[in-house]
C-alpha cells in the first residue's frame, strides 16, 4: 500500500463526484425523495374502506349501526343500494371493497336481546385489506353489541392481547427503518457499481494497469469517497426518514450510525465486484438490477423472511440488506444493543470482506 | 545490465489457443527512437503489452532498463512512461488535476511534484489551459497531455502506441519536435505507427507481421535492401509478399460500379 498512490485516487474520485452534476444530485436527493415517496407507498395501514350499505330495516338501530361503522376509521359508506344486484355491481366495479346488509326486522331482532343477523360481505381478491375489514368490522359489532347491553358468549372475555414495540400497530414504524437500510444500499451500489466500468469504457483503466498502482490501492481508493458519500446518505435518509414519519430511534444513535457506516462498507464492495465483472455501463446496469429487485422482495424489508419457504430463505439469508434491516429494526424499534446483534454484525463483516476480496482478485485477473 | 534499454528475444504470448505473438525480437539502444511496424493485428500491442509488465509472456527472453519481464514488473512500471491513442486522460479533470493525479500515482511528491508540473506545463505549452478541463481541448492538445503525463516521473523509457493517430498534420509536428527532444536527452522511445513519414524518422525499425518480426534495420537500410523509393512500397511490399498476393489486385477483382465490367 502506496499512500501517495492510494490519496491520488481518492482526491480523482471526489473531483470526479464533484464534477458530475447528475451523480451529485443524486447523491443529495435521492435519501429524501425515495423516503418520501416509499415511506407513503409502502404503507399497509388500512383506512377508509368503501362499502355499499343495503338497508332493509330502515330503523333507529340500522342507522346507528350504519354510523357506527363510518364514524370509525376504517370503514366508509357512501354508496346506499336497494338490491343485492347493486352490490355485486359496485364490488365488480371495484367502487367498494364490501357491502353490510342489514335485514328487515333487525331493530326487533336487537329489542329482543339477540345479535340481530345482519351481514358484512367483502371482496377476497384482495386478502389483505379483506382481512383487515373483517376484524374491524367484528369489533364494531361487539362493541355495538355490548351498547346495547347484548350478552357476550365466555370466549370474549378469556383473551386478553397486547402488542410489544409498536403497540399501535403502525406500518411506518416497520417500514421506515427498513426503508432507510435499502436507500442506503440502492445509493452506494449504483454510485460504485459505474465507478471502474466507466474508466475501462472510456480507456483510463489502460494507463492505470501500465501504472505500478496495485489493484487494492485502486478499489480502496476509489471506495473511500463512497464512504463518505454514503455514511452522509445514511444520516440524511435516517434523520429525514424518522423525522419526517415521527418514527422515534429507541436505541443507542451512536450504534446505529457505528453499524450503518459499516454496512455502507459493505454495499459498497459489491458495488465494486459488479465493476469488476462488467464490462460495459450497460452490463453494470443490468447486474444492478439483478442485485437490486431480490434485495427488495427478499430481505424483510416488506415481507417476513420467516414466512418464506425454507430455500427462499437461504438466499434471502446471502443478501446483506436483510441483516441490516434487522440491525435497524432492533435498534430503531426495540432499541436493542449490541449484545443481541453480533450474529448479524459478524455475518455483515464476513460478507464485507468475501466481497472485497473477490472484488480484488477479480480486477487483478484483468490484466492479463 | 544489459548495454540495450530493451532488449526482446524470441517473445511468444499465446492467449488460449490463439498465438497473438509467435516470434518477436527486437534490440533498442538508449536514446534512440524505435518504430515497431506492422498491419492491425499483427501482435504489436501485444508485443507493446509485455514489454510494459502488462501481460506475462508465454515464451522467451526480454528485458525492459534491465529488468526482466517475468520477475520485475513492478520496477518496469516504475521506469516506462506509457502514452495510447486513446489519450488516456480524465475528460472531466482539469490539465492541472491530471498532472497532479499522475504524479501522485508514480509518487513524484512536493516541491518535486510542483517543479515537474510546470516544466511539463512549459514544454508542451500548456499554460493558458492549466485548469481548463480536458473534455475541451482539441486532440492535439489531449496528445500533449497524454503525453505530459506519461513523463511525469521522468521514464527512462517511452513507449508510445500510435500516439498520433487521428490527429491533425500540424499537432503531429509540434508532437514529434518534442519527441525528438526527448531523445536528444536519453530517452528512449519505442513507437508504433501507421504513418509512413513518422516511420522514416525513426531511428531504427522493424517490421512485424502475423506474430513474427520479419526484418529490422534503419528506414534507410530496408528501403535500400527491397529496391524500393519510400518505406511506405516497402511496407505494403512485405505485405505482398507474406500474404503471397498483390494488395491492390483484391480490389481489381470487384466491380463498384452498375454495367461495366473489368
Amino acid at each position: 500500500m502506496n499512500l501517495s498512490r492510494f490519496y491520488a485516487i481518492i482526491q480523482k474520485e471526489f473531483i470526479h463526484v464533484f464534477k458530475d452534476k447528475a451523480s451529485f444530485i443524486i447523491v443529495l436527493m435521492m435519501p429524501i425523495i425515495f423516503s418520501l415517496v416509499f415511506g407513503y407507498a409502502v404503507t399497509t395501514d388500512i383506512e377508509d374502506i368503501q362499502i355499499a350499505v343495503l338497508d332493509n330495516d330502515k330503523t333507529v338501530e340500522s342507522r346507528e349501526i350504519i354510523k357506527k361503522f363510518n364514524s370509525s376509521d376504517y370503514f366508509l359508506t357512501d354508496y346506499y343500494v336497494n338490491s343485492i344486484d347493486e352490490i355485486e355491481d359496485l364490488i365488480s366495479g371495484n367502487k367498494v371493497k364490501g357491502a353490510m346488509i342489514i335485514p328487515s326486522g333487525f331493530a326487533s331482532s336487537i329489542q329482543r336481546g339477540e345479535d340481530g343477523n345482519y351481514q358484512l360481505i367483502l371482496d377476497g381478491s384482495d386478502p389483505n385489506v379483506s382481512r383487515v375489514a373483517l376484524q374491524y368490522g367484528n369489533l364494531i359489532a361487539s362493541q355495538y353489541k355490548l351498547s346495547k347491553g347484548v350478552v357476550e358468549g365466555e370466549a370474549s372475555f378469556g383473551l386478553s392481547t397486547r402488542v410489544w414495540f409498536n403497540p399501535n400497530m403502525k406500518s411506518a414504524l416497520f417500514v421506515i427503518p427498513a426503508l432507510i437500510g435499502l436507500i442506503m444500499q440502492n445509493i452506494t451500489i449504483l454510485l460504485t457499481a459505474f465507478s471502474l466500468v466507466r474508466e475501462r469504457e472510456k480507456g483510463t483503466i489502460e494507463q492505470l494497469i501500465v501504472s505500478p498502482v496495485k489493484p487494492i490501492e485502486l478499489i480502496l481508493g476509489k471506495m473511500i469517497p463512497y464512504i463518505v458519500i454514503g455514511s452522509f446518505d445514511f444520516m440524511l435518509a435516517l434523520f429525514f426518514g424518522t423525522w419526517y414519519f415521527s418514527v422515534p430511534i429507541v436505541g443507542s444513535l451512536g450504534l446505529l450510525i457505528v453499524l450503518g457506516f459499516g454496512f455502507v462498507i459493505v454495499a459498497l464492495a459489491l458495488g465494486m465486484l459488479v465493476s469488476t465483472i462488467a464490462k460495459t455501463q450497460l452490463e453494470a446496469m443490468q447486474l444492478v438490477i439483478l442485485i437490486l429487485l431480490p434485495s427488495v422482495i427478499l430481505s424483510g424489508f416488506m415481507f417476513p423472511v420467516e414466512a418464506m419457504p425454507m430455500v427462499v430463505q437461504w438466499i434471502s439469508r446471502v443478501i446483506p440488506l436483510t441483516y441490516f434491516i434487522d440491525i435497524l429494526r432492533g435498534i430503531i424499534l426495540k432499541g436493542v444493543g449490541i449484545q443481541f446483534l453480533w450474529p448479524e454484525v459478524y455475518t455483515l463483516l464476513f460478507m464485507g470482506l468475501v466481497l472485497l476480496t473477490l472484488a480484488t482478485i477479480r480486477f487483478r485477473k484483468k490484466l492479463d | 545490465m544489459s548495454e540495450y534499454m530493451i532488449e526482446i528475444e524470441g517473445l511468444q504470448k499465446q492467449f488460449g489457443k490463439i498465438e497473438a505473438v509467435k516470434d518477436v525480437s527486437l534490440k533498442v539502444e538508449k536514446g534512440k527512437i524505435y518504430g515497431l511496424l506492422g498491419p492491425n493485428g499483427a501482435g504489436k500491442s501485444t508485443t507493446i503489452r509485455m514489454i510494459c509488465g502488462v501481460i506475462t509472456p508465454s515464451g522467451g527472453q526480454a528485458s525492459v532498463n534491465g529488468h526482466d519481464v517475468y520477475t520485475e514488473t513492478d520496477k518496469i512500471k516504475d521506469s516506462i512512461g506509457y502514452m495510447s491513442q486513446k489519450f488516456s486522460i480524465y475528460e472531466d479533470l482539469t490539465v492541472y488535476e491530471n498532472m497532479r493525479f499522475f504524479s501522485g500515482i508514480y509518487s513524484v511528491k512536493g516541491s518535486e511534484r510542483k517543479k515537474r508540473i510546470d516544466e511539463l506545463i512549459e514544454m508542451a505549452d500548456l499554460s493558458e489551459k492549466r485548469h481548463v478541463q480536458a473534455k475541451f481541448l482539441s486532440g492535439g492538445w489531449k496528445q500533449r497531455l497524454a503525453l505530459c503525463c506519461a513523463l511525469i516521473h521522468k521514464p527512462q523509457i517511452l513507449i508510445l502506441d500510435e500516439p498520433t493517430a487521428g490527429v491533425d498534420p500540424v499537432s503531429r509536428r509540434v508532437f514529434w519536435k518534442m519527441i525528438y527532444s526527448l531523445a536528444a536527452q536519453g530517452i528512449t522511445i519505442l513507437v508504433t505507427t501507421h504513418y509512413m513519414d513518422e516511420a522514416e524518422s525513426c531511428d531504427e525499425i522493424s517490421f512485424i507481421f502475423e506474430g513474427r518480426t520479419i526484418e529490422w534495420g534503419t528506414p534507410k537500410e530496408l528501403i535500400e535492401k527491397n529496391g524500393y523509393d519510400n518505406l511506405e512500397d516497402v511496407f505494403i511490399g512485405y505485405v505482398e509478399k507474406m500474404t503471397g498476393e498483390k494488395v491492390i489486385s483484391k480490389f481489381d477483382k470487384v466491380s463498384f460500379l452498375h454495367g461495366e465490367e473489368v
